[in-house]
């Protein structure tokens, strides 16, 4: 056994294909003193890596993922270990064949080659299917197969070559010790490893199965689950006798049966994701000595694979039903899961220098693995993975229970036909408002986010879908309607009209109070936040790139106390970046339990307001302009009343503490009945009043790839102070005159109409094209896609945003978005608000 | 020819055993069960006899109602039947008691050979093949690795007569000719059994399995408890490199007494 050192840079826990990436990209980054352990055996230790099928697929719907997949194809061709097959998606069902199109559209939204097939076509690439039993096939020659142990090994040996690695296989980790740093954080101090311990600055939990396990060491929870993926292998295949290499056939997913067929070598593999969620805890997983195979390839269980057997010989009738082939393999292999399907990348947040790089597939691996090493060299990653952040969930979605629940429940939709607003069943209602018994009385449909339950739409609208019959933009497809109604619009259109109540106590409610409050946050945000006391302030957070990494409201309350306020999707990762960069003499608080938030708009907002507010209070109520904050009393509630509006109307965000919330709907609800005042939901609030506005969204317009510039949400000047990024904005403010590379634009659909007929409504994610039907991509190779689609009920229209190369983002210029696989004439309409641009409504 | 063969759930053995808190039986949670090697193999011999010379094989086990999943294994082999012997109430069988069930079975068809594996690779008792031979009133081999059948007069018969059974043991080749019925034991490396093929497995899936309960009966033997003995400590001691070491290495081999 080799001995450990007593001290290291970065002790990397975990030889799989990740922990392998990330010790050769720390030490590409310049990073010594390395020390990589394992208690398994190299090259393959006995993690997922070791039985993964290998496989990459390029095709994704989050621009995420598949950033972090294209980075890891190119790391593995680069190291010579990738072979390219193609793969096919075929088609059973009808719902498929419509899958299908609108993933082919997705995959000319990012670049990637695809193209539809018919059965023939099909046969054609893998003769021994059945042509019969599908009706088509979704065909992307750029899949591919990679051998991720010799990458593993290849680019730890690059590491030690550089001299920057040392190697402790066979070696278990027994405890991480943490103790308190100047600032009170707990900070990681040293890895006990059954070698000896190592003190480290940082240490990196690579993991995959057992990383709860490993970073409860430390005190930290991670929402990671080992589950089960069935796979066997069948040979020897007679075709396949006379292939040379690995891959001669393109890998076949059979998607509505959750399967795949690939070859290897002279077998068919054949993996399912339709058998019944099996899951396993962390510490069940049996140790490399006790393990039959190696640790994360369990027995496999035959029942729960018997019906794929059967689908599988009628996709592969000849090939399969050979009496000569056996299965000569066949696991219950542990995959890991997170809650929301995305990896586990970053600092944890209970824990300083302790990192995630965790649920890592072989096809992101590499990616991970560079992203992390930029991350902890206090780089700005090369793939935007906000949405892979270790921190992005906050402690109630880092349980076990919740890890479990939804990974059961997205197993199964692996290969599924999921819609992009489709909601998890699963552990709900966890969060919910103070007002959740009003909002259930009237009859709240809720979506989910970051577990908070947030009223959608309300079924007491109903009525007011015969008010504004005839504008409210009905959605025939039932695609676009699901998760849907059209009662959305009707809000939409009577929160214009009167007033709109809408519960947004979901957001994130930070305090950043003491001495150095000012400083830390002025040293985040863009803009000026040394205003009066009564101000609140609308700013963006850069990294040091000058790329966007928050979007949110600040509030002056007084010289030494400010409160963020945030959405609760961004709320955890927000929080954790403040945190991060405050200095001494600054406390940073979460009081989102303690506040709840009512937003009261629409041009008779002043006038419930006035009926509500004590006699002395209404008459300085023209006092309160956009932009101020206000402790008024309402019906002896002590309110917070901050004039700003994400809808485009005059109104308020009212915060009341959580426990008079109710009192203070109650006396809302009953001021506003004279005036028409309605409940409003987040379809609403998110996505038509916003659209109408251009109000950009964090995520959605605004993610670290694009800059403020692009966005069209400079100021008109620069704050004297400095804060991060500003060098980076600055230069970006600058060379907008020289070459302006994207253009944030709002567009409007000039034709919904489809091939059958039909009003289509584009939904997000789909590729902006050119007024021929060609791509968009910027100069910096950026493509253009829809960033946000929804309803502008005021307008008319069917809106979009995108970001468009400057060349073709004139207002008024013709272009096509593909939807479905069919495309739509679209016109720039605005780089600002298609309604009210002047912002009059909002003034009052 | 009509074969019956005889196997036995057993927990699936990596590397280090563990057993359950309670002492009381290997923890399965993360390995699960199987049939022991020698087992494997007499179903492929049967299967192999059968294809050749005609007629069925039954299988046949003594356990759980999760042996089931045993029992289709050996369908899914090619075996044609399958009956289960149910184990009612509780305590482990003992061979006495095994082969007494499983003769109940043998007589109930007119086997012609009965096949099982040498010993079961969890109790290891070497007992059942020839307790149930005992009890049939035939004659058995044991041990052995190369089985081959003879046939009355003219070739192609359908009468088999009896069996020729070959073993090694130390080093000493033994052939024995039993006329049948006739029960052998196997081991491990009489063929190399076939893994099951996808259509195979499903006509397993289909399959009805007879269940016939048995009620536990004690006998002589009895396990109290299990316990995994400490691994011996073995360590290396390198002697040297090269010419260096020969003094040191005769030295050893003169202690071992392994030099004349």
């Amino acid at each position: 056994m080799t001995e450990a050192p007593t001290r290291a840079r970065a002790v990397i826990i975990g030889a799989g294909i990740v922990g392998n990436s990330l010790v050769h990209h720390l030490a590409l980054l310049g990073w010594k003193d390395l020390v990589l352990v394992d208690k398994g055996p190299l090259p393959n230790p006995g993690g997922s890596t070791g039985h993964a099928s290998n496989f990459i697929f390029p095709i994704e719907y989050s621009k995420m993922m598949f950033e972090l997949t294209k980075d890891s194809t190119e790391q593995y061709q680069e190291l010579g270990v990738f072979t390219e097959s193609g793969g096919i998606e075929v088609a059973r069902a009808p719902e498929r064949m419509i899958e299908l199109k609108r993933r082919v559209t997705q995959a000319k939204a990012w670049g990637i080659p695809a193209e539809h097939l018919t059965p023939e076509g099909v046969h054609k690439l893998v003769p021994y299917l059945d042509p019969s039993v599908i009706l088509g096939g979704g065909y992307f020659p750029t899949v591919g197969v990679v051998d991720s142990l010799r990458a593993g090994t290849l680019m730890r040996e690059k590491a030690q070559a550089a001299g920057a690695l040392t190697v402790l296989s066979g070696t278990e980790v027994l405890d991480i010790t943490t103790a308190a740093d100047e600032t009170g954080h707990e900070r990681v101090r040293s890895v006990v490893t059954s070698a000896g311990e190592i003190r480290a600055d940082n240490v990196v939990i690579c993991c995959g199965v057992w990383s709860p396990r490993v970073a409860r060491m430390a005190g930290a929870r991670l929402p990671l689950t080992p589950i089960v993926h069935q796979m066997i292998s069948v040979g020897p295949i007679a075709l396949f006798a006379g292939t040379t290499g690995e891959i001669s056939y393109p890998i076949v997913r059979d998607v509505d049966y959750g399967m795949y067929e690939r070859q290897h070598g002279g077998d068919m593999e054949v993996g399912s994701y339709a058998h019944r969620p099996i899951l396993i805890w962390a510490d069940d997983i049996p140790s490399n000595e006790a393990a039959v195979l190696s640790p994360t390839e369990l027995p496999f269980t035959q029942d729960d694979f018997d019906p794929q057997l059967e689908q599988a010989l009628e996709l592969m009738p000849e090939l399969l039903g050979d009496e000569k082939a056996g299965t000569r393999y066949a696991i219950n292999g542990l995959i890991s899961m997170t809650p929301d399907g995305h990896p586990l990348l970053g600092e944890v947040p209970e824990v300083k220098g302790l990192w995630s790089a965790a649920a890592s597939w072989i096809k992101e691996g590499p990616g991970c693995g560079r992203v992390v090493a930029e991350l902890m060299s206090g780089r700005v990653p090369t793939v935007d993975v906000h949405e892979a952040s270790a921190a992005r969930f906050y402690p109630a979605a880092r349980t076990a229970a919740n890890t479990r629940d939804r990974a059961a429940e997205a197993f199964n939709k692996m290969y599924g036909i999921v819609h992009p607003r489709e909601q998890y069943e699963s552990t709900r209602p966890m969060r919910v408002s103070p007002l959740h018994e009003r909002t259930a009385a009237l009859g709240a449909t809720y979506f989910e986010t970051a577990r908070w339950e947030r009223p959608q739409w309300y079924a007491t609208n109903e009525p007011l879908l015969d008010k504004y019959a005839g504008r409210l933009m009905e959605r025939p497809a039932e695609w676009e309607s699901r998760w849907w109604s059209p009662i959305i619009n009707a809000e939409h259109l009577a929160l214009r009209d009167g007033a709109g109540l809408v519960d947004l106590s979901a957001f994130t409610i930070l305090d950043v109070t003491g001495p150095g409050a000012l400083a830390g946050l002025q040293n985040l945000a863009v803009a000026q936040l040394d205003v009066p006391a009564g101000r609140v302030v609308y700013t963006s957070f850069l990294n040091e790139e000058g790329g966007i990494v928050a979007d949110l409201t600040v509030m002056r309350l007084s010289s030494q106390a400010f409160r963020v306020v945030t959405g609760a999707a961004d709320g955890a990762r927000d929080a954790q970046w403040i945190s991060d960069h405050l200095a001494a003499g600054a406390v940073l608080t979460d009081v989102t339990s303690a506040w709840a938030t009512i937003g009261l708009w629409g041009p008779r907002a002043a006038a419930v307001m006035d009926d509500v507010l004590d006699e002395a209070e209404k008459r300085t109520r023209s006092a309160f302009p956009f932009g101020s904050i206000s402790s008024v009393e309402i019906g002896g509630s002590v309110v917070l009343a901050s004039r700003i509006s994400y809808v485009g109307e005059y109104g308020w965000e009212l915060h009341v503490p959580a426990d008079q919330a109710g009192h203070l709907w109650d006396r809302l609800w009953d001021a506003g009945q004279p005036h028409g005042l309605v409940p409003v939901g987040i379809g609403v609030y998110g996505t038509t009043a916003r659209l109408e506005k251009g109000y950009r969204a964090f995520g959605a317009e605004l993610t670290p790839d694009f800059t403020l510039v692009e966005a069209g949400m400079t100021r008109p000047r620069v704050k004297a102070q400095a804060f991060i990024g500003k060098r980076a904005y600055l230069a970006q403010r600058e060379a907008r005159r020289s070459m302006s590379t994207a253009v944030l634009a709002t567009l409007t659909v000039d034709s919904l109409v489809s091939a059958d007929g039909t009003p289509r409504y584009a939904m997000g994610g789909e590729p902006v094209l050119s007024a021929e039907g060609s791509r968009l991509v910027d100069s910096r190779g950026r493509p253009s896609y829809v960033t946000s689609a929804g309803s502008g009920p005021s307008t008319g229209s069917h809106l979009l945003m995108a970001y468009l190369p400057a060349r073709v983002s004139p207002v008024g210029t013709k272009l096509l978005v593909e939807y479905m696989g069919e495309q739509y004439p679209v016109t720039v309409a605005s780089h600002g608000a298609v309604f009210d641009p002047s912002g009059s409504r909002m003034r009052g | 020819m009509e074969i019956l063969v005889c196997v036995k759930r057993v927990p699936t053995v990596g590397g280090a055993i563990t057993l359950t808190a309670d002492g009381q039986a290997v923890d399965t949670r993360m390995s699960g069960f199987t049939i022991s090697p020698h087992e494997e193999c007499a179903v492929e011999e049967a299967v192999r006899l059968v294809d050749r010379h005609g007629g069925s094989v039954t299988v046949v086990t003594l356990g759980p109602v999760e042996a089931e999943e045993q029992l289709r294994f050996c369908l899914s082999l090619g075996a044609s039947k399958a009956v289960l012997l149910e184990a009612c109430g509780a305590g482990e069988f003992g061979p006495i008691a095994t082969a007494s069930a499983l003769a109940s079975v043998a007589e109930s068809g007119a086997f012609d050979l009965v096949l099982l594996g040498n010993e079961a690779s969890d109790t290891g008792d070497y007992q059942v093949g020839i307790r149930l031979a005992h009890l049939l009133r035939q004659p058995v081999a044991t041990g052995i690795k190369a089985l081959s059948v003879a046939f009355d007069g003219v070739s192609g018969s359908v009468e088999a007569v009896s069996v020729e059974a070959a073993r090694e043991y130390r080093g000493v080749s033994e052939t024995f000719q039993l006329p049948l019925p006739a029960v052998v034991t196997v081991k491990e490396g009489i063929n190399l059994p076939r893994y099951p093929s996808l259509p195979g497995r499903l006509r397993a899936k289909r399959a009805s399995i007879e269940r016939i309960p048995v009620q536990f009966a004690p006998e002589g033997l009895r396990m109290r408890t299990l316990r995994v003995p400490v691994a011996g400590q073995h360590t290396a001691t390198v002697l040297g490199h090269g010419v260096d070491a020969v003094p040191d290495l005769v030295r050893v081999l003169g202690e071992l007494g392994v030099l004349s």
